[in-house]
């Protein structure tokens, strides 16, 4: 047999790392500098789909109005922007990408290549990945699918216009859509993109199970660690179906089979449910990870113990199992057997129940807890409040008989944002804050993090809310010019105070740009543990080494061990040895004979 | 009396891991990857069929069964091949590993040439899998399969053609590093992961032929 990889090489730690420029952060194998990879592409696809985002708010603010043209309209090309009225057709374009850009190139790299790649061999106790060149693969697979899907807009035909979903004949077809280069773009970049997932998540799997520390059981890992294993999972059996339904996507567009399309046999359906088999466990994809950072962050901030581990670990792995049997919660609508309807609207709403179980954990974590309010803290907190809107909201779309009403109007745009944007994102900036330090070796700016925090919180709730009032109101989504409805002209009052709260929003997150470049380079030094954390990224240097730890950590107890009653500080870090030894080491007697 | 450790580490720490190597636990995570999208390919086609009958022809009407059984035993026969390389490399038959390799390559381009065969005779038939040139006909002249049968066929078949190509490209080289006395008695994983996909691969064709052919 092959030599067994027991999990304790220590680590060859190269203070003096003297690779060259190229292998050390183009062409890196060092699991950190992937991450950062990461980060810094998931942050410019955040920024270019919020453009996106604000070009739209402008339409609906007001609709192909001659006295409000969009600003720079008359850079782009006459195809997409004629008399500084935006086009049609362009709206659809714009709605599109700003979906797909944010879901698979904002949002799921962020929570996933970033913190996955960084943290998962950091709080493991390990000096690398499994498979360390499979992960430099695979973030530069992800580039070229990135640069594919923002290439579409410049093709001839016009950019994917089919919605996030693709549904099809719509997108299988030019006849329907009007476009098809740039719908067939996007098709492959997002089959890429596929492939460069599934390379992330067999290697995170196979790091999780086989590289942990000494002492590093199961229910001694931290919860990011946990959830972003599970996360892996589903990633590993989502994407593979998502690829294969979008092959045959691709086939309908470029060879002229019929998978998806009714005139020749084929099933509009069959599209849908392919999609939603992968795309409800990828919404959990999209919230997961998140879920354990604010975990660990909320503990940290409150200084105390995570309410309940077992019960949030147990709670990650039921809903992760549950959202394989809901996917058809989005298609009520779509012309399927009442009785299937009900089966999908039980199964849902039983999620509702492992997820009340973390949300109750987490007020438990806080009730009492002695809670420092850092920038970290505050969106953690932000995070479980709306988190719990678009919960909430989510339960009134599971009901069949309330969907009928609800069904892609914007109370599912409302809902989707409080979930997508009011959970993950602010998971997101929530970890960023918190990580910043061990990254980078500095501080983000505290006040300049406070203010970009409330900013956000007040614009995103002035921006969303109402859009649940839209939603009553009867206006759809994915629409290019409302007021052509008598009954939903009237809306455009609240439409313009959505799209102003909207434009504050997106101005604000400027000051989280500035505030992260600024600290890059000028920020306060940071400290190896400036939160006072347990968990044994802390116990290496900030930015720790190629090769992580100097020694291989060995781990005593579970992350969460804080205001210890074992310890004279309130934090009790996972690899300090604890304070007697229950049993003497004999050898250590001397011996008397 | 011996002074094992200066410092005292306490040893007891449970050991993590699957006691698996990482390669091999990488590749069965992947398969797992590989069973969704074929269940995802088989599931449509399951769906395609059964909402539409009448665009599929019975079995052996259009495709030829008994040359397909044949392959079906050739792929079979390559996994037997394949299990004696792993036998040998376990017992350092350094010679035997490298025949079996080269006969399980051999099998696998064979099984490839087979489906070739079978693709262009049933393409000059007229079934092929655009929706813009369906109707299979009978020597009689009766129609015997729409669009949809064209399309389902070759999607499957040829996915699966595409896996048994990548991994005949793969055992080619690992065949070549055979020859260059890279796998010992004590370490010889690369055969041990190639011949776990090369069995997966097997086994999903034992499926689709039942599915595609037989039923
Ligand atoms: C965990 C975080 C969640 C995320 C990230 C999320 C995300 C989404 C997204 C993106 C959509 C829109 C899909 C589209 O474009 O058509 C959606 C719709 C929907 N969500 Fe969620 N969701 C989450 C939680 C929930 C929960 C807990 C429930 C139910 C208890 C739920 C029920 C629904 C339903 C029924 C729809 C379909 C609405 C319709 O199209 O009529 N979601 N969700
Ligand atoms: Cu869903």
């Amino acid at each position: 047999m092959s030599t067994m990889a027991i999990p304790q090489a220590a680590a060859a730690v190269h203070l003096h790392d003297d690779r060259p420029f190229i292998r050390r952060y183009i062409f890196s194998t060092d699991h950190k500098i992937i991450g950062i990879q990461f980060l810094f592409m998931s942050l410019l696809f955040l920024l270019v789909g919020g453009l996106l985002a604000m070009m739209m708010r402008w339409q609906l603010a007001w609709p192909a109005d001659a006295q409000h043209p969009l600003p720079g309209g008359s850079l782009l090309p006459e195809t997409m922007v004629a008399q500084g009225i935006m086009l049609p057709e362009f709206y659809n374009s714009l709605m599109t990408m700003h979906g797909t850009i944010l879901v698979f190139f904002a949002i799921m790299p962020l929570l996933v290549g970033v913190f996955a790649n960084y943290l998962i061999p950091l709080q493991c106790g390990a000096p690398d990945m499994a498979f360390p060149r499979l992960n430099m693969l695979s973030f530069w697979t992800a580039v070229p699918a990135g640069v594919l899907m923002v290439a579409g807009f410049f093709v001839q035909g016009g950019h994917a216009a089919a919605g996030w979903t693709a549904y099809a004949p719509l997108s299988a077809v030019p006849e329907y859509s009007g476009v098809s280069t740039g719908q067939v773009l996007w098709t492959v970049s997002l089959i890429i993109l596929g492939f460069s997932s599934l390379m992330g998540a067999v290697n995170y799997i196979s790091t999780v199970i086989n590289m942990r520390a000494p002492g590093m059981t199961w229910f001694r890992l931290p919860l990011p660690v946990w959830a972003l294993f599970i996360t892996s999972v589903l990633i590993l059996l989502a994407m593979p179906v998502l690829a294969g339904a979008l092959i045959l996507l691709l086939f309908d567009q470029v060879l002229g089979t019929s998978f998806y399309l009714p005139q020749a046999n084929g099933e509009p359906l069959l599209w849908q449910h392919l999609f939603w088999f992968f795309g409800h466990p990828e919404v959990y994809i999209l919230i997961l990870p998140a879920f354990g950072f604010v975990s660990e962050i909320l503990a940290n901030g409150a200084r105390k113990p995570i309410f309940g581990y077992h019960a949030m670990v147990l709670a990650i792995v039921a809903i992760a199992f549950l959202g394989w049997i809901v996917w058809g919660h989005h298609m009520f609508q779509s012309g399927m057997n009442p009785m299937l309807g009900n089966t999908f609207m039980f199964s849902t709403m039983v999620i509702a129940v492992p997820t009340a179980i973390k949300v109750f954990n987490w007020l438990g974590t806080l009730w009492r807890g002695s809670i420092q309010f850092q920038v970290p803290m505050l969106n953690a907190i932000a995070f479980v409040a709306m988190f719990v809107i678009g919960g909430l909201s989510g339960v009134f779309l599971a009901s069949t008989p309330v969907d009928i009403f609800y069904h892609d109007t914007y109370f599912v745009v409302a809902h989707i944002h409080y979930v997508l944007f009011g959970g993950s994102l602010f998971g997101i900036f929530a970890a960023i804050t918190y990580w910043f330090p061990k990254m980078f070796g500095r501080m983000m700016s505290e006040r300049l993090g406070k203010i970009h925090f409330f900013l956000t919180f007040l614009f995103f709730n002035l921006a969303f809310f109402p859009m649940h009032n839209l939603g009553n109101a009867g206006m759809m989504r994915r629409i290019y010019d409302y007021r052509q409805y008598a009954h939903l002209a009237d809306l455009q009052p609240l439409n313009e105070f959505i799209s102003l709260s909207a434009f504050a929003l997106g101005v604000t997150q400027l000051l989280f740009a500035f505030n992260f470049l600024w600290s890059l380079f000028r920020g306060k030094k940071a400290e190896q543990n400036p939160w006072r954390a347990n968990s044994l990224e802390w116990s290496a240097p900030s930015p720790p080494p190629h090769g992580n730890f100097a020694v291989t950590p060995i781990v005593y107890r579970g992350p969460y061990e804080y205001s210890s009653p074992e310890s004279a500080e309130d934090y009790l870090p996972q690899d300090q040895p604890p304070a007697e030894q229950p049993v003497p080491a004999p050898d250590l007697v001397p011996a008397s004979s | 009396m011996s002074h094992a450790a200066a410092i005292a580490i306490p040893q007891r720490q449970p050991m993590p891991g699957m006691g698996v190597y990482n390669l091999k636990l990488g590749m069965w995570v992947f398969l797992l990857s590989e069973v969704m999208f074929f269940t995802g390919l088989i599931g449509a086609y399951i769906i395609l069929r059964f909402a539409h009958p009448g665009d599929y022809a019975r079995p052996g009407e259009v495709l030829n069964v008994p040359l397909t059984a044949l392959n079906t035993f050739i792929l079979i026969c390559s996994s037997v091949t394949m299990v004696k390389a792993f036998a040998a490399a376990e017992l350092g038959d350094q010679r035997g590993l490298r025949l079996w390799l080269l006969a399980t390559v051999a099998l696998g381009a064979f099984f490839l040439s087979i489906q070739a065969i079978e693709y262009y005779k049933l393409a000059s038939e007229g079934f092929v899998p655009m929706a813009s040139l369906y109707n299979v006909h009978g020597p009689d002249g009766a129609l015997l399969g729409q669009p949809l049968y064209g399309m389902t066929f070759y999607t499957l078949t040829g996915f699966h053609g595409m896996h048994v190509t990548i991994g005949v490209l793969c055992m080619s080289f690992t065949t070549y590093k055979a020859f260059r006395g890279a796998y010992t008695q004590a370490g010889h994983g690369g055969v041990e992961i190639m011949g776990l996909y090369w069995h997966f691969v097997d086994l999903v064709w034992i499926i689709l032929f039942t599915i595609v052919y037989l039923i």
